[in-house]
């Protein structure tokens, strides 16, 4: 019966969720301040009953409830609470009420903290929204209910959760991609209501931006937590493969990222304007392309779900009139778009049109990436893959080049800027970040590339600057240096830390590319190893029983310069209820560097293929991916925002 | 000119030059790096180009699968039920590997019809086939029962 709620409570919402869609809309065209008035209760009450509905398939879930269909496919009653909890998404009918949760619980929040937007704009906002919503939740609906029962013949069993997915990465990834994900359809909607209500000016940009920011920010936490899953969890102890899927969720990171800039642009000097509308739709599209290459099975991916055309094609329908409605709206409104000032060939304007030039740039050669071998697919040319190695072509001189602009582009003045007092300012810097990477690399043992040289030397390039840039700012004026720093808006500390966060990522990168070192071994036990300054000594392994798993676990003891420094213990389970084996590495964190060790398969006489890994660095990756979350979150926070919006909706009042 | 329009015409300029260039890099590292897939079957009638970099897969025939007791190499064969490729590997095989489990293998053919492997896929799920394998067993007419505990709605 309680499964059936459930179902009951999606419909609810799916009510409530096209009523969103059409009377706020009509209400804001007419201004009809009463039917705009419907939006909040709606929007409230949709999230409402996805809430419920969610509970419901959370309560099956801990119940034990094989009767429905998905539980009886991923869960075990032998599962931990904890993975029965997460096993709520850890399949494609589960992710999809996760999705459409975090949908609902966007519009919650924008219908709860937006008092300060003009009646009309919030009403539109709410309504794109619905409109959204409607869509995921006719998909859900139509073709993926997870409320789907086995009666009468219901398993006393279930089939468990893929082994892969129990895991605390698998708790918390997810759902911050989704957030990610589903955070750009609010400046998606933002973008279209402007377009509606024709009053693109620096006010919407304004609106918009922290919740761009805030989407962006928790879609950067979301890919740094499944490159770290990746890392630990796949046992390879590769940290970005360019699996597809990760692209797919790269590519709205990419755009997202130039409409954070652009946005900024938008606000502060009233240009950019219809550039940044097609980047929040572009951006939201590609989020709905992501979905719907994990989602179709159109992909060969570690993602990839039990496939189901239909599904496919409901996601490309979608996708098709998302797209091309929005894309037309733009072509009839964007040519009524007039800029409101001009600027300087050199200016900050300039630098960050060259920031969006080089993120779209990466971003369509991953998308070509991306879609080509499906696009030779269809057309019956063949099966094909592209390697990384593609990626990586394209993707590191452009991030170089992206990051040597970053450089310049944080310091040069809006509007105008003299080329010569610049090009000064930049020289030292400039030598000084050459001569630090060079000496930081040169002691170094191991084969540094010029790329790695490139990577090292720009990050310490990005810390020169942003260090000449804070202590001008400080100087410039008469009180003391504390009290300057105190008084520096707390947007400009969020775009320092973000972009601190790329210099730490670049060395990451680089470092870990260039002096990772990896052996794969066959060893028996007593045989050592040395990699680096750490010997490996092979002890031979273990059977261990674990809840709803058998193991074998190996003990490995590492000597650091022949001294006793830890032991480590990588296992191989064997997961019972589905007959899966999994590699559980383990692995020694450090600021500096990991030691990662893997288990292969067995081999004769006690002897293991075993994989050693020294990963120099490796740490920075997420640590840099952290960083620009919280520099995100830190400008979104800015209290301007806040009093700026509520002094535009005055003057909104006051026109009106 | 006036200078304002002098000023526009130079940034467009910059954005369709950078654009030309990279699409221009795109597609030429797209060209070196795409990696073609090919059936025992393709590799037997001599379709598959030695020495450079392709994909080949189908199900590790039942019994092949050699190890070296020095070392990590190993030797299987893959087959669509037509025909069978040799395929060599030195390292750790995936999880999934199993005997009558569909691969996927990332190599080059040498002179002797072997696939040099340098990267071994199967994928993490027991009933997971790679599309490119089930297309080429469904070729050859040979596409297995699936044999899982998934139930079916």
């Amino acid at each position: 019966m309680i499964p059936e709620l459930g179902t009951y409570a999606l419909v609810l919402a799916l009510i409530l969720s096209v009523l969103l869609s059409t009377i706020p809309m009509v209400g804001a065209h007419r201004g009809n301040l009463l039917w705009i008035s419907f939006a909040k209760p709606l929007s409230v009450g949709a999230f409402f009953f996805i809430a419920i509905s969610f509970v419901i398939l959370t309560h099956a879930f801990l119940v034990n409830d094989f009767s429905v269909s998905y539980v009886a496919n991923n869960s075990n009653t032998a599962l931990p609470w904890y993975y029965k909890m997460s096993a709520v998404w850890g399949g494609h009918e589960g992710s999809l009420l996760l999705w459409v949760l975090t949908l609902a619980g966007w519009i919650l929040a924008v219908a709860l903290k937006s008092d300060d937007l003009p009646a009309d704009i919030l009403g539109r906002v709410l309504g794109v929204l619905g409109i959204v919503l409607t869509g995921f939740l006719l998909f859900t609906l139509l073709t993926s209910s997870p409320f789907e029962r086995l009666l009468p013949r219901s398993p006393a069993e279930g089939a468990d959760l893929n082994p892969l997915l129990q895991d605390f990465g698998l708790i918390v990834h997810p759902p911050m991609l989704y957030m990610g994900y589903v955070g750009f359809s609010v400046a998606f909607a933002f973008a279209i209501a402007a377009l509606l209500s024709g009053r693109l000016d620096a006010a919407w940009a304004r609106w918009s931006r922290p919740w761009t920011n805030i989407a962006w920010a928790i879609l950067t936490l979301g890919i740094t937590l499944g490159s770290w899953w990746a890392y630990y969890e796949l046992g390879w102890g590769g940290w970005w493969f360019w699996d597809p899927v990760e692209n797919a969720s790269l590519m709205p990171w990419l755009v997202g990222t130039a409409l954070v800039h652009s946005l900024a642009v938008t606000e502060k000097r009233g240009v950019f304007k219809s550039w940044t509308v097609l980047l929040a739709i572009f951006a939201f599209s590609l989020s709905l392309l992501g979905t719907f290459l994990v989602r179709s099975g159109v992909l060969t991916s570690v993602h990839a779900f039990a496939t189901d055309p239909e599904r496919g094609f409901f996601i490309l329908v979608f996708l098709g009139v998302v797209i091309g409605g929005s894309l037309l709206l733009y072509a009839l409104r964007a040519s009524e778009v007039k800029s409101e000032s001009s600027f300087g060939l050199v200016s900050r304007e300039t630098m960050l049109l060259v920031n969006n030039v080089l993120l779209a740039v990466i971003c369509f050669t991953v998308l070509l990436g991306t879609l080509y071998p499906l696009l030779i697919d269809a057309l019956g040319m063949g099966k094909l893959s592209v390697g990384p190695p593609y990626f990586n072509a394209l993707s590191v001189p452009v991030g170089a080049l992206l990051m040597f602009f970053l450089g310049i582009g944080a310091v040069t003045r809006w509007r105008r800027q003299d080329g010569k007092p610049l090009v000064k300012q930049l020289v030292l810097p400039f030598v000084a970040a050459v001569v630090l990477g060079v000496l930081t690399l040169f002691w170094r043992e191991g084969e540094a590339t010029l790329w790695t040289y490139t990577g090292v030397i720009l990050a310490f390039w990005l810390l020169n600057m942003a260090l000449t840039d804070i202590s001008q700012r400080v100087r410039r004026r008469s009180s003391s240096v504390w009290e300057n720093l105190k008084k520096l808006p707390r947007s400009y500390y969020g775009m320092q830390m973000a972009h601190l966060g790329v210099a730490v990522l670049a060395v990451g990168i680089a470092m870990v590319s260039a002096f990772n070192e990896q052996r794969d071994l066959r060893m028996s036990p007593g045989e050592s190893q040395r990699v680096g300054d750490y010997t490996f000594i092979f002890e031979g392994t273990q059977h261990v029983e674990g809840p709803n798993f058998t193991s074998d676990k190996a003990t490995l003891r590492v000597l650091y310069k022949d001294k006793p420094y830890t032991v480590m213990y990588p296992e191989k389970r064997l997961y019972t209820a589905r007959g899966n084996v999994m590699t559980e590495a383990d692995l020694d964190p450090g600021l500096f560097r990991d030691l990662y060790v893997a288990l292969g398969e067995e081999l004769e006489g006690g002897a293991w293929a075993i994989r050693l890994q020294f990963k120099p660095y490796v740490r920075w990756l997420w640590l840099g991916g952290l960083m620009m979350m919280f520099g995100g979150f830190l400008a979104a926070s800015d209290p301007r925002y806040r009093k700026q919006a509520r002094r535009a909706a005055k003057q909104e009042t006051v026109n009106a | 000119m006036n200078p304002k329009r002098k000023k526009r015409l130079l940034i467009v300029l910059f954005i369709l030059g950078g654009v030309g260039v990279s699409v221009g890099l795109t597609l030429f590292a797209l060209s070196q790096n795409i990696n073609l897939f090919y059936s025992p079957t393709q590799i037997a009638q001599g379709e598959a180009p030695v020495g450079t970099r392709i994909r080949a897969g189908g199900m590790v025939v039942e019994g092949s699968v050699k190890r070296d007791n020095k070392s990590l190499r190993v030797e299987f064969e893959v087959t669509d039920f037509e025909n069978k490729v040799p395929v060599v590997y030195s390292g750790i095989l995936p999880d999934l590997f199993r005997e009558g489990q569909g691969i996927v293998a990332q190599g080059e053919m040498d002179a002797s019809g072997k696939l040099q492997a340098v990267e071994v896929l199967a994928k993490h799920d027991e009933n997971y086939m790679p599309p490119e394998v089930a297309e080429a067993l469904e070729k050859a007419g040979k596409m297995p029962k699936p044999s899982g505990q998934e139930f079916n709605k």
